[in-house]
């Protein structure tokens, strides 16, 4: 099986302030790798540093064989492999859904409008969406503004595709809507790295876990061993903290 | 029987003579507002530049605008200029400078706050489709700044245009003067005055008026 993405001893601070502090590992094609820590563990960053958001201090990241990170230009010939959906579902509020659909295709892949337009309407019926292509992201709901994004991201045909906490924005009575159709396209073979709160879409999700604490990867395995045999200390906290937090943040929100 | 005043208007040219005065109004906020336009476009930028003394130098301008009557910018140039300088700038001339630099800076604060309004994951989830910058700019950042921006551009023109009456001080002869020099040819008819100058107001508002419901009109739609 070829890989798909080595990320090496990826180095990253803000401001004098370690965020990522020498992170590996590998993800094989057709594979997900889920990245789950506590708030400010770096997450996002490491993210980032994949699609070159971020620069990395140091480290080196690897796209198949190619080296993508460093680069100053021609960034985005490396976006248009690697796919990134973000938390707060930012799609372009002057176009409609099916605008946004086909800007990176038809612009950032030159491809023809036509046929684009019929795989993402095809696409849009495959989440759900049928009827919505001439909506305006204000007239949709958070959940389905998060599956255009995914869709939108998908038409791109990424080899890797990056989420970064695409449901943490989303009333919970939606984020199951969401999560259905990442789970989907893990099974249609998308590789892709997640950053998520959801232990439980994680757990279903994941060929393997990758527990950031610290700008330091604490521990990583397959999702059997991680979530039902943590193997430090600092995993079975997490994961305490994060059943007890849920639970409690879940409440707060009823209450309000 | 006295005439009822508003008769002086039809009297020979008058009516013309007032259009003319208008467009000489018209003419004056026009290109004020085209030299606005690209000015305050630079403005705007120099506001977002990284140097300090450009952004300094930016915050005085807008400030001075914001606080000095336009009347008295107006008397500095036209007659303190002059004198200074030994400028021999017409009235016309004066008020276009004056009202340029009023309008540059504030439509350049209103370029510069469309600008900053827009959310930096706007440029970051079109960067992470693989569009190259100059694409970012052409699709997603300069639309949605045009649409923040358009609507109180479009209320900035509307008070050029309506402030342009002031020029009148300066020895222009926009509508204003007009009007007042046909009310002095009819002294004879005391209730000239009124209907002149609610002319002149009606003329104001049939201009301004359309251009103040496009702007509210943009501003719902693009809400």
């Amino acid at each position: 099986m070829q890989t798909m993405l080595k990320v090496e001893n990826v180095v990253k601070s803000f401001d004098g302030t370690g965020v990522l502090k020498g992170v590996s590992f590998t993800l094989d094609e057709g594979k997900v790798i889920v990245i789950v820590g506590p708030s400010g563990c770096g997450k996002s960053t490491l993210l980032r540093c994949i699609n070159g958001l971020e620069q990395v201090d140091s480290g080196k990241i690897y796209l198949k064989d190619e080296l993508i990170s460093g680069r100053t230009r021609d960034m985005h010939l490396v976006r248009q492999k690697v796919g990134m959906v973000f938390q707060s579902y930012d799609l372009f509020p002057h176009m409609n859904v099916m605008q946004n659909l086909l800007l990176g295709p038809t612009k950032a892949l030159r491809k023809n409008g036509e046929e684009v337009r019929r795989e993402a309407l095809a696409m849009l019926r495959r989440v759900g969406l049928e009827g919505k292509e001439n909506a305006l992201p204000r007239t949709l709901s958070g959940g389905q503004k998060q599956r255009v994004a995914l869709v939108r991201a998908m038409l791109m045909h990424p080899e890797l595709l990056l989420l970064d906490e695409i449901t943490a924005a989303l009333d919970p009575e939606m984020v199951s809507e969401v999560l259905n159709v990442v789970i989907d396209l893990a099974r249609d073979g998308m590789t892709m790295a997640i950053v998520t709160h959801e232990m439980r879409f994680a757990e279903a999700v994941a060929d393997q876990v990758l527990f950031l604490e610290d700008g330091m990867a604490a521990e990583s395995g397959p999702p059997e061993q991680f979530f039902h045999h943590p193997q430090t200390e600092r995993a079975r906290r997490f994961l305490r903290s994060f059943s007890y937090e849920s639970k409690n943040s879940r409440k707060e929100k009823q209450d309000e | 029987m006295q005439v009822s005043g508003i008769s002086v208007l039809f009297k020979g040219i008058n009516f013309q003579r007032l259009l003319g005065g208008l467009w000489v109004t018209m003419r004056i906020a026009l290109i004020t507002i085209g030299l606005s336009v690209v000015f305050g476009l630079l403005f705007g930028l120099l506001m977002l530049s990284k140097n300090k003394v450009a952004r300094a130098f930016c915050r005085l301008w807008l400030e001075i605008v914001r606080f000095m009557p336009q009347l008295v910018l107006l008397y500095v140039v036209y007659f303190g200029f002059a004198r200074l300088f030994g400028w021999d700038l017409s009235g016309e001339s004066s008020a276009v400078i004056v009202f340029t630099f009023w309008g540059t800076a504030e439509l350049g604060d209103l370029i510069r706050g469309a600008l900053t309004s827009i959310p930096a994951h706007q440029r970051e989830s079109a960067a992470a489709l693989g569009l190259t910058s100059r694409q970012i700019y052409r699709y997603i950042l300069i639309p949605q700044t045009v649409r923040r921006l358009l609507p109180q551009a479009i209320n900035l023109s509307t008070r050029i245009i309506k402030t342009t009456a002031l020029v009148k001080m300066i020895n222009v002869t926009e509508v204003l003067k007009v009007g007042q020099q046909i009310i002095g040819q009819f002294y004879r008819q005391p209730d000239a005055a009124f209907w002149v100058y609610f002319t002149i107001f009606l003329l104001y508002f049939l201009i301004c008026w359309p251009i103040s419901l496009l702007a509210g009109k943009l501003e719902k739609r693009w809400a």
